[in-house]
């Protein structure tokens, strides 16, 4: 008699959970994470010779979920977006679609004290590209968090698993008004926002505090119209302007001038310094 | 602006400013005119040269070398021409012409505009 321990359950659940796809072109390799809708497995492609991931819907879920989820990510080409390479139904049934396989690590698992805040913020601006580009064709991803987004090997940002209807989202990164409604264009902008809270240091300066904040304001009419007005804002603190999110007094304006044009003011210091110098010279 | 315009105006701009400070010393007040008139020329050649090399190589540090240099040389050859009194003011005209060109090569380097390369 075996003694059945957790461990055990757990792999033959994931043994018997493991796609058919022997009535496919794919040859399974192994379970690399789990979606909110499914399983997502490495697999290798014998037509084309390349691998791929595989998305395969949880049993407990009606296809038309996994269904409609591929035809939105087919709908959008953008780099930053995975593109999906085919769809179709398992020889057990269940909906599947394939997909171009990402090699690098879930944003949450890249984020470490190291990293820059200009990479912290490059990754936030691909993951807005996406999103506005998403928005333009009418489509929301009610989901944005750290987990569903990847950063590749050579530093490419994927934003992943679109949501569909009745994707209520994550609470730390969920609209205030996403609880009683279908969410919109908004509520991607409130996710952001906290992606960006989520993602700033512990120093990280007010100015880029305040675009956070006021991308989370609770009310939607007072955050950003929308996420290119968002990434705009961005874009000004990094190229030393003064953002929308954050009024500056006197003092503030004038340090952060300052220290844009640091090297102009060092040569201007040096023409006074080498006149005053030049001048108590000649009455020695 | 351009980049050679750029360097133009603020290249006659800064040799005025240079050439006024002449005014505090006393015994140039005389040839105060002829001062301001060689300086902005100078400003201005200086000007033209950290234009044209600006356009050729986008640079902030080797734009203010550049500028500081010819703007070094030019007033060197202002300097060896004797005074009326007979005193050549090497120190007085060199540093701040130094100084001068480094600012109209960083300006010049700032100015939009095309450059060919990028170093």
């Amino acid at each position: 008699m075996i003694d059945l321990n957790d461990s055990i359950l757990d792999h033959l659940r994931h043994v018997l959970d493991e796609p058919e796809l022997s009535g496919t072109r794919y040859e399974l390799e192994a379970e690399i994470g789990r979606g909110g809708l499914g399983v997502v497995y490495a697999a290798h492609d014998r037509e084309l010779r390349r691998r791929v991931a595989i998305k395969v819907l949880d049993s407990t879920l009606p296809p038309v979920h996994l269904e409609e989820e591929a035809r939105i990510i087919a709908s959008l080409e953008h780099p930053a977006i995975v593109p999906v390479y085919d769809a179709g139904a398992l020889p057990d049934g269940r909906a599947y679609y394939a997909m171009k396989l990402v090699s690098g690590q879930r944003l949450d698992r890249y984020l470490n004290p190291r990293l820059s805040l200009t990479e912290r913020l490059r990754v936030i601006q691909r993951a807005g590209e996406a999103l506005a580009f998403a928005h333009t064709r009418g489509i929301v991803h009610r989901d944005l968090k750290p987990q569903n987004i990847m950063v590749g090997s050579f530093g490419e940002v994927y934003v992943m698993d679109w949501g569909v209807e009745g994707v209520a989202g994550t609470p730390q990164f969920r609209a205030p008004e996403q609880a009683g409604r279908e969410p919109d264009p908004r509520s991607d902008g409130y996710a952001l926002g906290a992606l960006l809270q989520f993602l700033l240091p512990e120093d990280a300066p007010r100015a880029l505090r305040a675009v956070a904040a006021k991308a989370m304001s609770p009310a939607p009419e007072a955050r950003y119209p929308d996420i290119p007005s968002f990434l705009l804002d961005l874009q000004r603190f990094q190229d030393g302007l003064a953002v929308e999110a954050f009024p500056e007094s006197f003092w503030q304006r004038t340090g952060r001038y300052a220290r844009r044009n640091q090297v102009l003011l060092l040569l201007l210091a040096a023409f006074v310094a080498v006149k005053f110098f030049l001048f108590f010279l000649r009455r020695l | 602006m351009n980049k050679i315009v750029t360097g133009l105006v603020f290249g006659a701009l800064l040799g005025l400013l240079d050439g006024a400070t002449a005014w505090f010393t006393p015994e140039a007040r005389s040839m105060i005119a002829g001062i301001l008139m060689g300086s902005s020329i100078k400003g201005l050649v200086v000007g033209l040269l950290s234009g044209w090399f600006a356009r050729k190589v986008n640079s902030l540090q080797w734009g203010i070398a550049f500028g500081a240099t010819i703007g070094l040389f030019f007033a060197f050859l202002v300097a060896l021409q004797p005074q009326p009194s007979g005193n050549h003011y090497y120190l007085e005209i060199m540093l701040p012409g130094f100084v001068t060109g480094a600012i109209i090569g960083f300006l010049t380097q700032r100015a939009s505009g095309p450059s060919k390369q990028t170093v």
